[in-house]
Order: structure tokens, then C-alpha cells, then sequence
């Protein structure tokens, strides 16, 4: 036990901190930055606290591991007051990988549905936002805006933790 | 029997058949060099498989191609790395088989979706309930016949699948838990279907297939980088492992070497995507048992090693690394140097958290003796990679198998044989042991030289079949030109196909709240296997 602490302290806190710009490792330095001016909108206009529910609804499994990975110590995006949640009763935001398959097409309404008013829908990854690589065909809905309204796309292939942040700060500012 | 047919298991089967009267024809040279090819007829291709099983040959796939008046069917089998292709052609009009699942349970699923996809009929089928379909498309219609169109036959909204028939269960205190396609983490969808009594679970029974994207469909007339990069999303987290195969499939019809350093870099990129992963579910295991401390540990090793992976290929998760012909980001003498350091590092740290984990009774608490899948259950089922490593199965295509550049390396395949959750978590720490040795191996002989070879032409009709080892352990992939440069036919395999079953049966008798933990003990890929 005494080693799992000894480990504990040892390692420290290593959640990225707000540094001087132009320092080395510029892309966490972003996502602070980011984090913080969101974090500001956050605390205005969900009291601290915005719930995330996201939703695979049809992805190679790529965007998860980022979406994962804002989670992880060095960005621990709830410290900036964003949190991902179990139920999209539960959700202000539905995040939504996808190409949207067509038979997750109608999970992915129900769920939409079952998130309570006001609410937000990001569509996140290139196949999220305009189908990518697996586009429109007999299995595959394409993009999340096919189905379900969408109020703003990250894209990228899969989009970087940094890029997933900005597109929430895009998306809070314009509220 | 010559010498060689002794030794080689493929000989051995052939002559086997051919003593069962069975009229099977070897194809020489096989056109999917190194795997062997055997012509049978339709009529005996469950005898066969009954033959191959009690020769002790792993199922390990089924697909299918359509050739205009007749369907080619083949069957992928292995043993001792030796692969060998079941074939067969049936009509078109009316195509019938019989079913190989009641000599391989691996067999079932698979012909399922064959079914579903091309419209064979398996006669004797112990389940001929759909599996890829849900409400997409018509029961008559077969989306990778070449009449229906990629883009489908009909438009609107897809209604719910609502009538997919489970088993059911009756007693006064069994009760059901349906759960998913929408998980309640950040996680692919599927169905679970619990029948309970009280917290054991009585049966389980997955429903998958929600994330079929059509991606066989949707590779026929792309050019190879085009198959490359769809191949590289086959699964996401397999990116490397998938756009290898699909690579070396296409390299093999086109009859194309790749440079020696081209597959020297395509090693250290596959292992790397074993290191992260490896940490990534080592993870996400302790976060399953409420052991934060793991949790978080390990994804700050992930996390260092993504960032390493953009600063030295450009891309966080690997993806597009793999081309056709070789690699598309070289490794720069500096980085390589950086990277041993690296390796080092993460040494030092597992060190030093194997010691601690060693030391965690709680730990211990929720993974010994939790979803056990003994080694029959494993064999029978034809459980690859770590799933099938945890209960005793020694298979790994990079040392049984072996391709460049593994064929000049040598391979530690770990193997823990107890079957639970914990021997999952074990096997897994020691692959990735296992894998910084072959990353500093791979270093310390990185050839010099090109990092892709130009792309050869292959002739129309020209196959190739490949097997690599994933993360997640064998993945297969075939390939055939059309004219032109362009896909014919792709079929991969994810590891996923044959390890989905085992977390049916291996999750009996245990409580509910620990199918989590067993669930990610195996962690299949949806995407993998729904395609």
C-alpha cells in the first residue's frame, strides 16, 4: 500500500496547467486556454456544469478513444466544469460519432428524444460530420445531420482532444 | 506419404479427405500463397469440416464471392501456422450448403452472415436466425451480390429492429435485462440480452450488428491507398493491424516486396498500437473493479505514447501510416533513439506498477476466478489473441506464422492458462513486456533504404489472402482485383468475429454487475466484427 502511494506522490499532478505561450508542448497549452474560456461560459450558463451524453452511433471506434482521452489526467476536462453522463435524460449536449448506420438510425432518435430541453447535438469526426470514409449506401445513413439536428461538427479523422474542446467552446460561446 | 507430407499438416488433411472418399482437389500453386487451396464439392463440405476438426484444425473464417452464375465460398482453417483454404462454388439461383457449425461453434455466426449477405442457404444450420440484418434491408435481398446496389433499394427512415427472436427463459424467478445498442459509457453499441435469477446470470445472449456500415460493399471498386484507408477503419483502435492486412493481401495479388525497412516500420507502428491498447484496456480493467489508481496510471502511460506516436508519424492513432507498398512516415534517426528511451521509461514504470498491482488484494478480489473460459471452451471455440493466450491457446500468427519482418525475430508468445479475468489482465501486461522487446529489437536492426515500393499493376482477377496479429490477436483479410486497378471483392476478419462468443459463455454464472469487467477482459470490437 505504501508503494501505491509512494507511486501516487511521486507522480504528481500532471493535469496540464495554463503556461506562458511558447513554451514547449503547445498543443496542451491550447487546450487550457480553451478549457479555461470554457469553463467561464460553463459556470454562466449551466451553473458549473455541463453534462455530456455521447453517443457511437455507428463509428469505427476511433473518435471514442479520443473522446476517452479528454478524460484522461493530462486533460481532465471536468475540471473546466464538463462531464460525460450515463443517461442522454441526463444530457445537455449529445456528442454523436458516426457514419450514422442505418441500424442505429433509429437508437440514435430515441436518444435524441429522450434528451430533455434545451439541447445541443455535436456531430464529431469526418464521418460525424459528412459521412467520411464509409459516406451514404445501403448501410449507412452518412452524416449525423441526416438524421438528427445537428448544431455544430468537429471534424477530423479522429478529431484531436484539443480540436473536441474548441468545437465545445465554439459551440457554448454561440449560446 | 512422403516425408514432407508427415510434417505438413496440409498434406496430412488432404490425404485424409481423399481416404474419406471425399473428391478434393489441391489447387497448385495456390493462388493465396502461403495459404494452401482445396477444391471440394459442395455436397461434402460438411463432412469436410467434420474431418478437419477431428484432425484438430482451428476454424477461422468464412467468405464468400459472387462470380456471376456461381458463388465461391471459402473456409479459412489453421493449424500449427499452417493456413489452409476450404473451397467451393454453389449456384447462384439457388445456393445451398451444409453448415459447418456443428463441427466448428466459431462457424455459426459467420455462415449467418453469409446468409444474410449473399443468400446462402446452410442446410443443416442449428440457428438460421439473421444476424447481420436487422430492418436495413429485405430478407430477399443480399447487399454483396453484385446486382444490388451499393447505395441500397430503399429510402427513409429505418424502423427499430423489434422482433429479433431471443431466447426465452420461464420460472417464477428468471427475469430479463436487456441492455443496449446505447451503453451507458463511452462505448461501441450492441445488444445484451441477461436472463437472471437474482444478480447470476443464467444466459446471456449478444445481438450485434448495429454498426454495419457496409464496408465489403463499399470497397469494390476502390484503389488500393482507397482500400488502405477504408481497411484502416475497419476498427478503429486496429487501424495499423487492419491496414496491414489489407495491405499485404493486395501486395500478394500484385506479386510486390515490399522494402525491408518498409516492413521493419510497419512492425514497430504494430507494436506500438499493441502498447497502447494493451495499456488502454490494463486501464479501463481497474476503472471496471473501481481501482482508480490503475486507471489513471496507466492511461498517463497511454497518453505519453499518443503524443509520441504525433511528434514522430503524424498521427495520434496511426492511422493512413500503412500504404499500399510500404509505409507513408519514415522514422528519423533521432526519433528512433528518443523511442528506445521511451521503451526504457515504460519499462521502469510497469515495473514498478507490476509491484504494486501484485500487491492489491482488492484487485485480486474482483479478477481471480471471475469469467472463466477453460481452455476446452477456448479450443473448441477458436479463441485467438489474448482471449484465447489467457486460456491456453499458443497461437500467434507473428511467431507461428511468420511474416516480415517477425520472420527474423524472435517472438515471445506469453500464455497464462487459468481463463479468468485476471489471467486476461496478465496476459496482456506480458504481451506488452513482450512487445518492448520487439520494439527495441526492431530498432536496433532498422534497414536503411526506401519505405515504399511503386505500386505494381496487378492483373485483373488477381487474389491474395494475408493473416497478421493484431492487437487483439489473428486478423485476416482477402482481397481481389478487378480490372483496372480496382477492388473486387475485400473480406476481413477482426479478431472479434471468433472472440465474441466466448464472453457468452464465459460470463455464466457470474453476477451481473460484474459483466463489465469480463465484457472488457475480451473487449471485442463492434465495428470490427459488424463491418
Amino acid at each position: 500500500m505504501l508503494r501505491l502511494y509512494g507511486k501516487i506522490f511521486k507522480t504528481g499532478v500532471i493535469t496540464e496547467k495554463v503556461r506562458k505561450p511558447g513554451r514547449p508542448g503547445a498543443e496542451p497549452d491550447e487546450f487550457v486556454q480553451t478549457g479555461e474560456q470554457l469553463k467561464k461560459i460553463v459556470d454562466r450558463r449551466f451553473r458549473g456544469s455541463l453534462a455530456i451524453r455521447q453517443v457511437d452511433a455507428g463509428s469505427c471506434n476511433g473518435c471514442e478513444l479520443e473522446i476517452h482521452a479528454v478524460n484522461n489526467a493530462y486533460y481532465d476536462v471536468e475540471r473546466f466544469g464538463v462531464h460525460f453522463v450515463a443517461s442522454p435524460r441526463h444530457a445537455d449536449i449529445l456528442m454523436v460519432t458516426g457514419p450514422v448506420s442505418r441500424h442505429m438510425e433509429e437508437a440514435l432518435r430515441r436518444t435524441w428524444a429522450a434528451t430533455p430541453e434545451p439541447k445541443w447535438v455535436i456531430a464529431v469526426g469526418d464521418c460525424g460530420d459528412c459521412g467520411g470514409e464509409f459516406g451514404v449506401s445501403y448501410a449507412s445513413c452518412g452524416a449525423v445531420s441526416n438524421v438528427i439536428p445537428v448544431d455544430l461538427a468537429i471534424p477530423g479523422c479522429p478529431p484531436t482532444p484539443t480540436a473536441l474542446l474548441q468545437g465545445l467552446l465554439t459551440l457554448c460561446g454561440r449560446l | 506419404m512422403t516425408q514432407d507430407a508427415e510434417i505438413n499438416p496440409c498434406h496430412v488433411l488432404s490425404l485424409k479427405l481423399a481416404g474419406s472418399d471425399l473428391a478434393v482437389r489441391p489447387q497448385d500453386p495456390s493462388p493465396l500463397s502461403p495459404a494452401k487451396v482445396l477444391e471440394l464439392a459442395a455436397a461434402d463440405w460438411g463432412k469436410a469440416a467434420a474431418i478437419a476438426q477431428t484432425e484438430g484444425w482451428r476454424w477461422a473464417g468464412v467468405w464468400a464471392e459472387d462470380r456471376g452464375a456461381r458463388l465461391d465460398v471459402r473456409a479459412c482453417l489453421e493449424k500449427q501456422g499452417c493456413y489452409l483454404l476450404l473451397q467451393t462454388a454453389v449456384e447462384s439461383a439457388q445456393p445451398a450448403l451444409p453448415s459447418h457449425a456443428h463441427s466448428y461453434w466459431a462457424a455459426e455466426r459467420p455462415e449467418r452472415q453469409l446468409q444474410d449477405l449473399f443468400g446462402i442457404r446452410f442446410e443443416d444450420h442449428p440457428d438460421p436466425r439473421r444476424w447481420a440484418r436487422h430492418q436495413a434491408w429485405g430478407e430477399a435481398e443480399h447487399p454483396l451480390r453484385k446486382d444490388f446496389p451499393a447505395a441500397g433499394t430503399v429510402s427513409g427512415p429505418t424502423p427499430p429492429d423489434k422482433d429479433y427472436a431471443f431466447l426465452k427463459a420461464q420460472g417464477p424467478s428468471v427475469y430479463e435485462i436487456p441492455v443496449g445498442p446505447v451503453h451507458a459509457g463511452i462505448i461501441e453499441p450492441g445488444h445484451f440480452r441477461f436472463l437472471a435469477v437474482g444478480e447470476t446470470v443464467l444466459h446471456l445472449e449478444e445481438r450485434l450488428g448495429y454498426v454495419h456500415k457496409g464496408i465489403e460493399k463499399i470497397a469494390e471498386g476502390r484503389d488500393p491507398a482507397g482500400l488502405a484507408r477504408l481497411a484502416g477503419r475497419v476498427s478503429g483502435d486496429s487501424t495499423v493491424g487492419h491496414a496491414w492486412a489489407g495491405c499485404m493481401a493486395m501486395e500478394r495479388a500484385a506479386g510486390l516486396e515490399i522494402p525491408e525497412r518498409a516492413a521493419s516500420l510497419r512492425g514497430i507502428l504494430a507494436e506500438r498500437e499493441r502498447v497502447i491498447n494493451h495499456l488502454w484496456d490494463l486501464a479501463a480493467l481497474c476503472n471496471d473493479v473501481g481501482f482508480a489508481f490503475g486507471y489513471y496510471q496507466f492511461g498517463r502511460l497511454r497518453e505519453l505514447w499518443l503524443r509520441e506516436n504525433r511528434e514522430w508519424f503524424g498521427h495520434r492513432l496511426l492511422m493512413d501510416r500503412i500504404v499500399p507498398g510500404g509505409v507513408a512516415a519514415d522514422l528519423a534517426a533521432d526519433a528512433a533513439a528518443k523511442m528506445g528511451k521511451s521503451v526504457a521509461k515504460l519499462r521502469r514504470e510497469l515495473d514498478e506498477l507490476l509491484t504494486i498491482l501484485d500487491a492489491n488484494s482488492s484487485l485480486e478480489d474482483r479478477f481471480l476466478g471471475a469469467g472463466i473460459l477453460s481452455a476446452e471452451l477456448a479450443a473448441a471455440l477458436g479463441a485467438v489473441g489474448f482471449v484465447g493466450r489467457a486460456s491456453g491457446q499458443c497461437f500467434d500468427v507473428r511467431r507461428d506464422a511468420p511474416y516480415a519482418p517477425y520472420d527474423r525475430l524472435q517472438v515471445r508468445v506469453p500464455l497464462e492458462t487459468q481463463g479468468d479475468v485476471s489471467s486476461r489482465f496478465w496476459v496482456r501486461y506480458k504481451e506488452l513486456r513482450a512487445a518492448l522487446r520487439l520494439l527495441e529489437a526492431l530498432l536496433q536492426s532498422l534497414p536503411a533504404g526506401a519505405i515504399v515500393a511503386p505500386w505494381i499493376e496487378p492483373a485483373a482477377d488477381a487474389q491474395g489472402f494475408a493473416a497478421v496479429e493484431g492487437w487483439r490477436g489473428e486478423i485476416l483479410a482477402f482481397v481481389r482485383f478487378a480490372p483496372g486497378n480496382r477492388i473486387a471483392r475485400y473480406w476481413p476478419r477482426d479478431p472479434s468475429v471468433v472472440n465474441w462468443p466466448a464472453l457468452e459463455k464465459l460470463v455464466l454464472g457470474n453476477i451481473v454487475p460484474d459483466f463489465p469487467v469480463c465484457n472488457k477482459s475480451v473487449n471485442g470490437s463492434y465495428s470490427g466484427h459488424d463491418l
